[in-house]
């Protein structure tokens, strides 16, 4: 294997792995759904359930795409952590509370209240798939950063990577085009949740309110995505050469679309599956839209991550020092280390099966209010 | 205080407060499995009951123990943010793996664990919980890797090209995951955490014999946690044996500050207190050897001979030479290209001295000696209260086994002191390992302060105190839901006596 091949795939496990965290991220996204003024507090309960069975699926997948954007490219980590610090730590703190409230919301101990918990799962059902979009808009728009690994022998000021502005990371905000991605993922969530609880619960007002839902948050969903792809098209993109030379290229992420065909192919076939769920979900009487959202969310996903770092791109460009822009040559881990990850790598489809499996054997009996009212181990 | 001082801070209090989660999680995964398996054998719903009473608590537990979990894996990026580039390579291949291997584990199988009684086979759920309790190990295997190895930096070889530590060889993971140091602490660990949940099971149950309240249910559930917490306690001793051994070859100012041992040498006792000592027994404890060397910090200060005959350098004269790397370097990396024999000649002298290339980021050389009194500190209460939780575990088994237990009100009233006493030990277990290598971020290689983001001190501070007030709370709740889950007691195990 060598050691293209090896950044290569890593950079297509990251693409995976962000695509499954956005399309897990329905948990935020049914999350939502708990404020809906139209539901009893028993059905918003069994919502608080459905998704509670899966909200550590996606936490966890969260903290994999971190660790393996830590293991394989570094220099991101550590640029982007250490730079955009408010976005990561806002992110942070929103999963955090999550994590938390599920157990802690229905106890009368906690301090916060029903509503507190309530509230806090709401607020990560918005910010978390806002931040993770806007952040990865950045991934097109550029930062304001600076690389220069000399720093280290500079003991008064030995940083390697530095962010231009004292905003770190909420400079994102300036940007409209990164804004509209995480504007994006938010109703794309939305729609997502409303998908899943449609599958995984049997009350015919929920269905209802679901259905809804899709065919409500579709709307915006279209019009940011498509405002986002047509300025991504046509908007300059940061090209390099093989000499690592980056510059700006004119309709750079469109060429990468016509010169990857395969790509063109992956998104086209994603946004088919995704607007396919959606009809299913939204005006029909299946329930199985989850399946063709999920899968068509995750292609969708892993096209994008490769329109930004395949193709001679910088995936994460520095728009104040065009050379610092971090490309998937210069910011990987160093070959040995790729090649012991891609050993473990393949390991994933057993990790894969038996999720699959726990998953089915948990979700053949759906979630009725019945069961909520009589179980003892719930939220 | 400097955004440095404020980053430490703020680290040492999330994993310090990740720690009060994980030996809990370690320790009562294993003790609900037991119980399990007893239930799924003895096809008896006692069993049953009380399993799923300790799950209750395990699930509380365990979610501020993943939140948290988070918070350390973000931190390594926004507060070290050169330390992610420098060993990134390194550190983040265990951490990735543990990803995959570990966490998905335990969150598939505790959901199942959790929501499954009445949706799989008694037996898949089994399966689950243990698989749930396995999760939670190798995770813990994969993080005390790459925290072995930021102790002891094996298989590692310095690249001037990228400016980091990098992956010697592909064979050379091996030696990262097989890293002695590794090993060690993690079965010291784990099993500080099996007694960590054998305590909490024991104490806890200790209350209800108190109160009069639940009797089989407590003397079952103190056999089977005090059973657990005592295995753990004979390997914890075991490992810690190892550890000091580890310590004294790879980081001998950690052992010389935990002994506040100034001038070491041969036969070297070990203090109880300060002023009792036991003749000759910090060499046999450091080197299995009554006439082993020690060195104190003076000696490490000023350099010494091992006790294999090697010459260690003063830190004085590693300074120098880590400059000397330093300067290499950063002509090196001027030169780069352009002159291929004078790169190769700086290239050279960096080779030569790349090894104390940490030491050339430090101001003096007392840079090296950490906080003496904490570590020392730190070390005996771990001592002290292991061995005082050991004797409560045994005598509950003991006396749990002859089911003599209700008459021993002091026995009791120990085992729920415990509960505290175990938390402590363990907090100080890692104040010395953490606050004991000092000034290191990776031993020898990278010194805290070279190993930081560039961010203000205001905006460390900052989430500094917002992390203090969501920890504050979240301890709050958990304490308080702990507590009320407890005065309710298992459901229907036994009927109530008033």
């Amino acid at each position: 294997m060598s050691y293209t091949f090896l950044q290569n795939y890593w950079w297509c496990l990251i693409s995976l792995l962000g695509g499954l965290l956005v399309f897990l991220m329905f948990v935020q996204g049914a999350n939502l759904h708990l404020g809906n003024r139209m539901l009893s507090d028993l059905q918003k309960r069994m919502i608080l359930n459905s998704t509670g069975r899966k909200w550590e699926l996606t936490f966890t997948t969260l903290v994999t795409f971190g660790g393996a954007f830590f293991a394989s490219f570094p220099l991101f980590y550590s640029t982007s952590f250490g730079g955009a610090y408010w976005v990561w730590v806002l992110l942070l703190i929103t999963f955090v509370f999550q994590a938390v409230s599920y157990e802690f919301q229905n106890k009368k101990e906690n301090l916060l209240g029903v509503k507190g918990f309530r509230v806090a799962l709401e607020v990560n059902g918005v910010l978390a798939p806002f931040l993770v979009g806007t952040a990865v808009g950045t991934f097109f728009t550029g930062s304001d950063f600076k690389v220069d690994k000399l720093a280290i022998t500079d003991p008064s000021s030995p940083v390697i990577s530095t962010w231009g502005s004292g905003w770190h990371g909420l400079d994102a905000l300036a940007q409209p085009h990164a804004v509209v991605l995480g504007l994006t993922l938010v109703f794309l969530t939305s729609i997502l949740g409303a998908l899943y609880v449609l599958n995984n619960i049997d009350d015919s007002d929920i269905q209802a309110q679901m259905r809804r839902t899709v065919r409500i948050s579709t709307i915006p969903f279209l019009v940011c995505f498509l405002i986002w792809t047509a300025v991504l098209l046509f908007r300059p993109g940061f090209a390099v050469d093989a000499q690592g030379t980056v510059s700006l290229e004119n309709g750079k992420y469109l060429h990468n679309l016509l010169q990857m065909p395969a790509v063109l192919v992956m998104l086209l076939a994603g946004v088919v599956l995704v607007l396919l769920g959606i009809w299913k979900g939204g005006f029909t009487k299946s329930r199985c839209g989850i399946w063709y959202g999920g899968v068509g969310t995750v292609l969708v996903v892993m096209a994008v991550f490769f329109l930004a770092g395949f193709n001679g791109t910088a995936y994460y460009p520095s728009f104040s020092d065009l050379q610092s822009s971090l490309t998937i040559r210069n910011s990987s881990s160093s070959r040995f280390t790729l090649q012991v990850m891609s050993w473990v790598s393949l390991l994933i489809p057993f990790v894969v099966a038996y999720i699959a499996y726990a998953w089915r054997q948990m979700d053949r009996k759906k979630i009725t209010q019945e069961e909520i009212k009589e179980t003892e181990n719930k939220y | 205080m400097d955004a440095i001082l404020w980053s430490r801070i703020q680290f040492a209090m999330t994993a310090a407060y990740h720690w009060l989660f994980v030996p809990l999680t370690l320790g009562l995964a294993l003790v609900m499995a037991v119980m399990e398996t007893l239930y799924v054998v003895k096809k008896d719903d006692f069993w049953k009951k009380t399993a799923q009473f300790w799950m209750k608590l395990f699930a509380v537990n365990f979610a501020v123990g993943i939140a948290t979990g988070l918070i350390l894996e973000f931190e390594f990026g926004t507060n070290w943010s050169n330390y992610s580039w420098f060993v990134g390579d390194m550190f983040g291949a265990p951490l990735a793996i543990e990803g995959i291997l570990a966490f998905f584990m335990e969150a598939t199988f505790f959901a199942v664990m959790f929501f499954g009684w009445n949706k799989v086979s008694p037996k898949f759920h089994l399966a689950s919980t243990w698989l749930t309790g396995i999760g939670a190990t190798i995770s813990a295997y994969w993080i005390l890797v790459a925290n072995g190895w930021m102790q002891n930096p094996v298989g590692t070889t310095f690249n001037p090209d990228t400016v980091r530590s990098e992956m010697a060889s592909a064979a050379a993971f091996w030696e990262v995951v097989t890293n002695p140091v590794a090993v060690s602490k993690f079965f010291h660990s784990v099993t500080s955490g099996w007694v960590t949940g054998g305590i909490f099971v024991v104490g806890v149950s200790a209350w209800y014999l108190l109160k009069g309240r639940q009797k089989k249910f407590a003397v079952k559930s103190m056999i089977v946690g005090g059973i657990v917490g005592l295995v753990g306690s004979a390997a914890v001793m075991l490992t810690g044996d190892s550890s000091g051994i580890h310590a004294a070859e790879f980081q001998p100012m950690k052992l010389a500050a935990a002994e506040g041992l100034q001038d070491g040498g041969r036969g070297a006792a070990f203090t109880i207190v300060p002023g009792i000592k036991i003749p000759k027994m910090l060499s046999i404890l450091a080197t299995h050897d009554a006439d082993g060397y020690v060195p104190g910090i003076n000696d490490i200060l000023k350099g010494y001979t091992d006790n294999d005959g090697n010459v260690v350098p003063s830190v004085a004269e590693k300074m120098e030479r880590g400059r000397k790397a330093l300067d290499a370097l950063e002509f090196y990396r001027i030169v780069g290209d352009q002159d291929t024999e004078l790169a190769a000649q700086v290239r050279a002298a960096l080779d030569e001295n790349v090894q104390y290339m940490g030491y050339g980021h430090l101001q003096k050389p007392e840079d090296v000696v950490p906080p003496v009194g904490v570590v020392f500190w730190a070390f005996r209460l771990m001592i002290g209260f292991g061995m005082l939780t050991a004797l409560v575990l045994l005598l509950s088994v003991i006396f749990g086994w002859k089911d003599k237990l209700e008459g021993k009100k002091w026995l009791l009233w120990a085992a729920v002191f415990c509960i505290p006493l175990v938390y402590i030990g363990g907090q100080c277990g890692w104040i010395v390992a953490e606050v004991g290598r000092q000034p290191w971020t990776i031993q020898g290689l990278l010194p805290v302060n070279v190993a930081i983001s560039s961010l203000s001190a205001g905006a460390v501070k900052t989430t500094f105190f917002v992390f203090l007030a969501v920890f504050a709370l979240f301890l709050a709740i958990e304490i308080r839901i702990m507590i009320g889950a407890i005065k309710k007691g298992p459901d229907t195990v036994e009927p109530e006596k008033d």
